[in-house]
């Protein structure tokens, strides 16, 4: 920050802060005429106004914060960017502009924050090699770590917190998000896939259809697809669609059971992501979905990331 | 009242009496909003799938209609009563006054209307959209006109330090009011309007609003209430003058600083943070200053305690009022932010405020005002005053007690570690635990909602009444 803004802010700040101490030094004298605690000469519908001292208790507690206020500014950042405190203290690196620079910055900085970060690091970060690395140094493999009660029960901890926001508590998702103890998976479901979907996350894209298909070719569409999970339909427009179906078998294939590599769901099976109903169906159509699970590697870390994954993994080898 | 009633200059009552019955009608209003919000915290099925039943639009109109519908109606008469009478003339401007009135009536019916339906601009206690906020400005000019006006042709020698207070929170609710509402229309024929500030800056200059409408609004204004109502119905002298004097100016000159505690711990700088918290913890002691000034002011008089309820109410207000100045200050400090912020805590330390300071002292004052500003010599019954009176303290418990509970539980539950380093608890898992409380906080709504029932019959029967058949009556 520039020094006028710098001398400007300290100016007025200290100038509240030090009115007050003077202001407080004179309304304790008394310099009104009036002997103190009988009425000053003017009364306001009938209300007098007593001369009264100033409690001195209540002196004494502003005295004090005035004190501590002028300690903390000069210990801590004040007035400006410019004043970073007897203490150098910070809450944080406030200037950085990336998270590559935030990074950078990371193995040198003393803010609160990332001395916190590092104490957790240090405290718990054992916690979680144990759970996730076996003796040689290499990661557990996952589906080992899912046979260990007290690693899926830390999984679990750390879905709560930071999954089942939208997968639910018990992981059973909901509408545009997935299940994830039913052994349907958009995306696979063995160890390997589960863990990079968590690493790097994923983009779902249907597109929509509406302008390409018209009115009737959706309604035929969705008959068909329908038809694919065994419902009963009108079978000309089943037809119809059936043919036009063509375009969606890029990504859902020509059987229309999905394809892993799109995270193209089965159109199938009886599992809908986004509802099953004739109406939640030919809005999918029209309107395409756009799913998104968040890349979570550089959130969590992949430590913690295996342990997940292995909660997860055990979610659906229950049954 | 004194036998100096026909000496007395043409006062402009019509305006006080207008806004007190408004003061009542709505704080009926946006503290029955209060109560359903509650209600459907408790049973969120309550909005009845209804968009204008949501949540999300009703705490809105519950904010606003408690502080701008009934607290500044309960500020508007009583400053336009006390200027006059503490000037010893009749309100400057002659039909102004009427525009204030009905200029405020609009802009509550608009706000009443627009918020429900979904126009906001999504700044806290400042959702209204432009057009409202220029109503606002057009008013409050009025306002101000007004209320200045009638200081400048005053008949006495000073300005009483009620009108201070007043002053103080007329000009700085105007300034707050034009600099956070700046915002750019999406089209002339658009209610929605984009804020002209981004990021850090925006949220800085909605806090130095937000923490100032507190401030200025709820508690210069109410304090400029204060030390007329005390004085007239305890009939003492005001304690010190030069105590009223030193934390009149540091109270304004400090509590303006006081708007970055709302954001510690996140993008502002840190500087601001600092600055924030040390001039919270200043402003300490000129809140107290207020409180012991209105409480000292009763020396002589405390047992008018036993037999008078309006002046319970008033004790009662202040008391309150020093505890959440007590409690401001404390949860300004980093460290107990940390615990505090973003939980129930701070909804009861508003409703400490809200309810116990401004609600309490407005009720009080109102019970004084009613039986003068309709030709009577007292409340219809006193006894209704006292039972007012007891619902209301109650119900304040009631509600701060059940949000200080969940408040820390929350804050607590939030940073709770197991071994590993994992969070103890979920959110939900917080909400879950903070039902009961939920419901112990309907429970204190429902109760001070009920006194402000009682008010309203209170006051009818005052009015309808014929004049001065009703005899000043003492608690047995």
């Amino acid at each position: 920050m520039s020094i006028f803004w710098t001398i400007w802010i300290t100016v007025i700040t200290l100038t509240v802060i030090i009115g007050c101490a003077v202001l407080l030094k004179s309304a304790n004298t008394n310099s009104t005429g009036v002997e103190e605690g009988e009425p000053m000469p003017h009364t306001f519908d009938g209300i007098q106004e007593l001369n009264n001292p100033l409690p001195k208790w209540w002196v004494g507690l502003f005295w004090f914060t005035i004190v501590i206020a002028l300690i903390y500014s000069f210990t801590f950042p004040s007035y400006t960017a410019n004043w970073n405190g007897l203490l150098d203290w910070s809450s944080s690196e406030q200037s950085v502009k990336s998270p590559e620079e935030s990074e950078k910055l990371a193995e040198t900085s003393h803010s609160q924050y990332q001395r916190e970060i590092n104490d957790a690091e240090a405290k718990y970060g054992a916690v979680f090699k144990q759970l996730a690395y076996d003796e040689s140094g290499a990661y557990k493999d996952i589906a080992v770590i899912a046979n260990d009660p007290e690693a899926v029960k830390v999984g679990q901890r750390l879905f709560l917190q930071n999954c089942a926001q939208c997968h639910g508590s018990d992981a059973r998702g909901g509408k545009g998000f997935p299940n994830l103890t039913d052994n349907d998976w958009l995306y696979g479901g063995n160890p390997a896939q589960i863990k990079a979907t968590l690493m790097h996350g994923r983009v779902a894209a249907m597109p929509a259809w509406k302008d390409i298909l018209g009115e009737q070719g959706v309604t035929e569409v969705t008959s068909y697809v329908l038809q694919l999970s065994g419902r009963r339909v009108n079978s000309i427009e089943a037809q119809a669609g059936q043919e036009r179906f063509a375009m969606c078998a890029a990504c859902h294939g020509a059987d229309g059971k999905g394809m892993e590599a799109f995270g193209a769901p089965n159109l199938t099976d009886k599992v809908w992501l986004y509802g099953g109903s004739r109406k939640a169906v030919e809005d999918t159509i029209n309107n395409g979905r756009n799913g998104v699970m968040p890349a979570w590697s550089g959130i969590l870390g992949e430590d913690k990331i295996q342990v997940i994954s292995a909660y997860v993994y055990s979610l659906s080898q229950q049954k | 009242m004194t036998t100096a009633t026909n000496i007395q200059p043409d006062y402009n009552m019509k305006v006080v009496r207008q806004f007190t019955l408004t003061t009542i009608l709505w704080g009926i209003v946006g503290m029955a909003v209060g109560v359903i919000i509650a209600a459907q915290l408790v049973w969120p099925a309550l909005n009845f799938d209804t968009p204008w039943l949501t949540y999300s639009r009703l705490r809105p109109l519950h904010t606003n209609a408690v502080i701008f519908a009934f607290g500044t109606s309960a500020l508007m008469a009583t400053s336009f009563y006390v200027v006059q009478r503490t000037c010893q003339t009749r309100l400057f401007g002659g039909p102004l006054a009427s525009i204030v009135f009905w200029g405020w009536q609009l802009v509550i019916l608009s706000a009443a209307i627009s918020l429900p339906l979904g126009y906001t601009t999504s700044k806290e206690y400042a959702e209204l959209e432009w057009p409202i906020d220029l109503l606002i400005t057009a008013i409050w000019v009025v306002y101000a006109t007004v209320f200045f006006g009638t200081l400048a042709i005053r008949k006495t020698s000073h300005i009483y330090v009620a009108n201070w207070f007043f002053g103080a929170f007329i000009l700085t609710v105007a300034v707050l009011h034009i600099v956070n509402s700046l915002a750019i229309p999406v089209s002339m024929s658009s209610m929605k309007s984009y804020s002209v500030y981004a990021g850090a800056v925006d949220a800085m200059v909605q806090w130095w609003y937000g923490h100032n409408a507190v401030g200025f609004l709820l508690t210069a204004g109410f304090l400029g209430m204060m030390y007329y109502f005390v004085p007239k119905q305890a009939n003492r002298p005001v304690y010190s003058y030069r105590l009223s004097i030193i934390h009149f100016w540091a109270l304004i000159a400090v509590y303006i600083w006081a708007g970055p505690h709302h954001l510690h711990y996140t993008a502002l700088p840190d500087w601001a943070q600092s600055l924030g918290m040390v001039m919270s913890l200043i402003l300490f002691a000129p809140s107290w200053g207020g409180m012991i000034n209105g409480i000292m002011t009763l020396s002589g008089a405390w047992h008018k305690l036993r037999t008078d309820p309006i002046l319970r109410f008033l004790v009662v207000s202040l008391s309150f009022y020093g505890m959440s100045t007590f409690e401001g200050p404390m949860m300004a400090i980093k460290t107990v932010n940390a615990l505090s912020h973003y939980t129930d805590w701070t909804i009861g330390h508003v409703h400490s405020g809200a309810l116990g300071w401004v609600a309490m002292v407005s009720i009080g004052s109102l019970y004084h005002l009613i039986p003068r500003l309709f030709g009577q010599n007292g409340m219809y019954s006193t006894a209704l005053v006292n039972l007012h009176f007891w619902l209301a303290t109650i119900g304040t418990v009631f509600y701060i007690v059940a949000m200080w509970i969940s408040g820390v539980m929350q804050g607590l539950m939030w940073r709770a570690v197991n071994a590993d380093g994992t969070l103890t608890y979920t959110f939900v898992e917080s909400l879950e635990k903070s039902y009961p409380f939920y419901a112990m906080r309907l429970l204190g709504g429902i109760i001070f909602l009920s006194g402000m029932f009682i008010m309203a019959y209170n006051t009818y029967k005052t009015i309808s009444a014929e004049e001065g058949s009703i005899k000043p009556q003492e608690l047995g």
